[in-house]
C-alpha cells in the first residue's frame, strides 16, 4: 500500500474527474477545466497576431510550437502525477540526463540508428521515474521530498558523467536535427511526436481503468485503497510513464537544441509543474487532464513571445508569467466555489 | 542543549523515560549525526579543523538558516513556502536600486524589510484566507517576485555599498572564526524556537498540521497562524536578501536563486515533515549545518562541487527512507517472531518499533 497522502491537504476539491457529464453542448465547453487557459492562449495569440502579422508566419508559428514542444511533453506526463497527489520535482534532472545520454550515443557510436537512441532515451528515463516510484510507493514518503532528493542525485549524476563535456547539434546526424527543422503543415516533426504522445496519454486517463483510477487515488488515497484499488502499483505506473515521456523530452531536447552538458535542464522542475497548474491540473490532485497541461505550457511559453512581439519591456516578462499562475488558480478556486454551491443548491 | 527544546511536553513524572525519549528523537539524532561529521572532518579532512573554516562554513550557510527558521513553522503547518528565494532577489534587487538612487543605506534596508512583510503577507492571504494550496500560490510568487526583481533592475549589478556594512556582514569575532552576523542569526533562531516550542501559538502550529479541523476546534486561530508564518518566512527571506547583497557586495536580480529548494531540503533533512505537524527549530539548524558542514569537507577535499549536489539528495532521500525501512524490518521480524510462537499467547505489544 501506497501513502500517496496529499502534499497538500488543503484546498477542497468538490469535483472529481474531468468527464462531468451534466450540461451540453456549448455549456459543456465552457465548464471543461481546459477552457479559461485554452481561452487565455487563443486570446494570447490572436491579440498578438493582430498587433504584428508576422507572428504567425510560417516562422512564427514554427518557433511558437518548437518552443512548447519540450514543456508539453514534461507537463504531460506531470498531469499524470499531479493528478494522483504526488508532484515530481526530478524532471528537469532526469531530462538533462536523457539529453546527455543521447548526445554520448551520438558522438561514440557513430551511425547509430536515430530509433535506438529514442528507445535508449526513453528506456533511461523510465528507469528514472521508476526510481522515484519505487521509493514513493515503498517508503511511503511524499513524492514531493523524494523527488526533491532524486533532483540533486540526478544533477549530481548529471554532471560526474558529463564534466565539462558539451555535446553540439554538430555531433549529432544531420536527420536527427531534421527533426526540429522539417515541418508537416507547417508543423515541425519532433511537436507532432509531442502532440501525439499527449493524445495517448489523455486518452489513457479519460478512457482506461488504470488512467481513472489515478484521479480515484487523487481525490481521496484512503477511500482508493477501500476501493480495492492497487494505489501502489498505479502510482508507480504514474511515475513509470512519467519518466518516459521525461525520456523522450530529453531526446527532443538534444534534437531541438545545439548543446547538451552538465547543466541542461536546470530549473525546469517548478516551470513544469506551473505550466500544469496553468492547464487546469489542481494541485491537490483529482482533476485534469494531460492536454490542459500541455495548453497551459504552450501558454507559458508563447507569453513570452508575444510580449517581445508586442513590445513590452523583456524584464517585465517574468512577473506576468506569476500573474498568470496567480490568476489561474484563482479562477479554478472561484469556479470550484461556485460549482459546489450550485451542488448545494441542486440537493437542497 | 536544545534537545530539550524538542520535546518539551515529555511527561514529567517518568524523568528516564523522557529523557530517553528526547535522547532518542529526530533532533537528537541529528545533533549526534552533525557532530559526529564535524569531529570526523576534523580528523581527516585537511584544512578543516581551523578557525577560517567555521568563516567560511558559517557565512555561507547564513541565508539558508534564515530562510529554514520560518520555512520550519510553515511546514509544520502543513504548508509551503516556494517563494523565498525569489523574495530574497526582489529585496536586494530594490536595495540596489534604492541605495544608487541616493536612499540613505539604513532607510532601503527598511524598506526591503517591509517589502518582505508585503510578499510574506500577500502569500498568507492567498494561502490562508482565499484557500488556495501554498504550493500552487508561491510557485505563482516565485515567479512573479523574481519577475519584479527583473523589473526594478534589470540586468544591471549594483555594488559600492556603505564599507560599514559589508565589513560586518563578512566579518568576524576577533581570530575565533565566528563571522560577526552569526550574533543577529543566534538572535533570529532563539526568537524561533521560543515561539514555536514555548508559546501557546507554536503548540498550535503542530495541532493544526496535525489537523485543522481538530486544531479549529480547540481554539488555534488557523488563519491567522498560517498567514503569520508565512508573513515571517516573508520577512526573514528578505533580512536574507539584505545579507546576500552585503556578503556578495552586489545587488543583482538573480540573487539566491534556486535556494528555496536548498531550503526545503536541510528542514525536511531536520526532520521537519511535509504534511505538517513534525518537526523542531534544532532539527532544522542541524539539518542546515549538516549539509553546509558535508559540502564544505567535500570542497576541501578537492571534490568537485559539482558532485556535491548528489550527497545533498542522497541525504535528503535516506533521512527519510530509513526510518520506514526500520520500521518494516522491525515489523517484518515482530511478525515472523509471532509466527514462529503461534501458539503461544502474542503479548508482545512492547516489542514495536518506535
Amino acid at each position: 500500500m501506497t501513502d500517496t497522502k496529499t502534499s497538500l491537504p488543503r484546498a477542497d476539491s468538490t469535483d472529481t474527474g474531468p468527464a462531468r457529464r451534466q450540461g451540453t453542448g456549448l455549456l459543456r465547453v465552457f465548464s471543461m477545466r481546459e477552457f479559461p487557459v485554452t481561452l487565455a492562449l487563443i486570446i494570447l495569440v490572436l491579440f498578438t497576431w493582430l498587433s504584428n502579422p508576422r507572428f504567425l508566419s510560417s516562422q512564427g508559428l514554427k518557433d511558437l510550437l518548437l518552443n512548447a514542444t519540450i514543456m508539453m511533453i514534461l507537463a504531460a506526463g506531470q498531469a499524470l502525477i499531479i493528478s494522483t497527489k504526488s508532484v515530481d520535482l526530478s524532471a528537469g534532472s532526469a531530462l538533462g540526463l536523457t539529453a546527455f545520454l543521447t548526445g554520448t550515443l551520438f558522438a561514440t557510436f557513430e551511425g547509430i540508428p536515430i530509433v535506438v537512441v529514442f528507445v535508449a532515451g526513453i528506456a533511461l528515463g523510465a528507469a528514472l521515474g521508476a526510481f522515484n516510484g519505487l521509493l514513493v510507493t515503498t517508503a511511503k514518503v511524499p513524492a514531493l521530498v523524494i523527488t526533491l532528493g532524486t533532483l540533486y542525485v540526478f544533477r549530481g549524476l548529471n554532471n560526474w558523467w558529463a564534466g565539462g563535456t558539451q555535446y553540439f547539434a554538430g555531433d549529432r546526424p544531420k536527420a536527427f536535427g531534421n527533426l526540429s527543422v522539417t515541418t508537416v503543415l507547417g508543423v515541425p516533426i519532433i511537436t507532432i511526436i509531442a502532440l501525439v504522445v499527449i493524445v495517448f496519454v489523455t486518452m489513457f486517463q479519460r478512457y482506461t481503468r488504470s488512467g481513472r483510477d489515478l484521479y480515484a487515488i487523487g481525490s481521496d488515497p484512503a477511500a482508493a485503497v477501500v476501493y480495492g484499488i492497487p494505489v501502489g502499483r498505479r502510482v508507480f505506473m504514474a511515475f513509470l510513464a512519467n519518466g518516459a515521456l521525461v525520456g523522450l523530452a530529453g531526446v527532443l531536447y538534444a534534437s531541438r537544441f545545439n548543446s547538451v552538458g552538465a547543466t541542461t535542464g536546470t530549473g525546469l522542475e517548478l516551470q513544469v509543474v506551473a505550466a500544469a497548474v496553468v492547464g487546469g491540473v489542481a494541485i491537490v490532485g483529482g482533476v485534469g487532464t494531460a492536454a490542459g497541461a500541455a495548453i497551459g505550457a504552450m501558454l507559458l511559453t508563447t507569453i513570452t513571445g508575444s510580449l517581445t512581439t508586442i513590445g513590452v519591456d523583456k524584464f517585465w516578462q517574468q512577473a506576468v508569467v506569476g500573474v498568470l499562475i496567480l490568476a489561474s488558480i484563482l479562477i479554478d478556486r472561484l469556479a470550484t466555489l461556485r460549482r459546489a454551491s450550485q451542488l448545494r443548491k441542486a440537493t437542497q | 542543549m536544545t534537545a530539550t527544546r524538542a520535546l518539551p511536553l515529555a511527561p514529567g513524572g517518568q524523568l528516564t523515560d523522557g529523557i530517553r525519549r528526547i535522547l532518542s528523537s529526530r533532533s537528537a539524532l541529528m545533533t549526534y549525526l552533525l557532530v559526529v561529521l564535524i569531529i570526523g572532518a576534523s580528523l581527516l579532512v585537511n584544512n578543516f579543523a581551523q578557525p577560517r573554516t567555521a568563516t567560511f562554513l558559517l557565512l555561507d550557510v547564513v541565508a539558508t538558516l534564515l530562510m529554514a527558521m520560518p520555512m520550519t513553522l510553515v511546514m509544520i503547518n502543513g504548508d509551503i513556502d516556494l517563494s523565498v528565494a525569489s523574495v530574497a532577489g526582489l529585496s536586494s534587487a530594490v536595495l540596489g536600486v534604492l541605495y544608487s538612487g541616493g536612499t540613505p543605506f539604513w532607510a532601503a534596508v527598511l524598506i526591503c524589510l517591509g517589502l518582505g512583510l508585503v510578499c510574506g503577507l500577500f502569500n498568507g492571504v492567498m494561502t490562508a484566507y482565499v484557500g488556495l494550496p501554498a504550493l500552487a500560490v508561491t510557485i505563482g510568487t516565485l515567479a512573479l517576485f523574481r519577475g519584479l526583481a527583473l523589473v526594478v533592475i534589470g540586468d544591471n549589478a549594483v555594488a559600492n555599498f556603505p564599507e560599514a556594512a559589508s565589513d560586518y556582514a563578512t566579518g568576524t569575532f576577533g581570530n575565533s572564526g565566528i563571522p560577526l552576523v552569526m550574533a543577529p542569526v543566534a538572535i533570529v533562531i532563539i526568537i524561533f524556537a521560543v515561539v514555536l516550542h514555548m508559546t501557546p501559538f507554536g503548540r498550535g502550529l503542530f495541532a493544526l498540521g496535525h489537523s485543522m479541523e481538530a486544531a479549529r476546534f480547540v481554539g488555534v486561530g488557523t488563519k491567522v497562524s498560517r498567514l503569520y508564518s508565512l508573513v515571517a518566512s516573508g520577512f526573514i527571506a528578505s533580512l536574507a536578501g539584505v545579507f546576500w547583497t552585503l556578503r556578495y557586495s552586489s545587488a543583482r536580480s538573480d540573487n539566491a536563486i534556486g535556494l528555496e529548494l536548498v531550503v526545503i531540503a536541510a528542514v525536511v533533512l531536520g526532520g521537519v515533515s511535509v504534511f505538517g505537524g513534525k518537526g523542531s527549530i534544532w532539527g532544522s539548524v542541524c539539518g542546515v549545518l549538516i549539509i553546509g558542514v558535508v559540502n564544505y569537507a567535500l570542497r576541501l577535499n578537492r571534490i568537485p562541487e559539482v558532485v556535491l549536489v548528489t550527497i545533498t539528495g542522497l541525504l535528503l532521500i535516506i533521512s527519510v527512507v530509513a526510518p520506514s525501512l526500520v520500521a518494516s524490518w522491525s515489523d517484518w521480524r515482530h511478525r515472523r517472531r509471532r509466527s514462529r510462537n503461534r501458539g503461544s499467547v502474542t503479548t508482545t505489544a512492547g516489542a514495536t518499533s518506535a
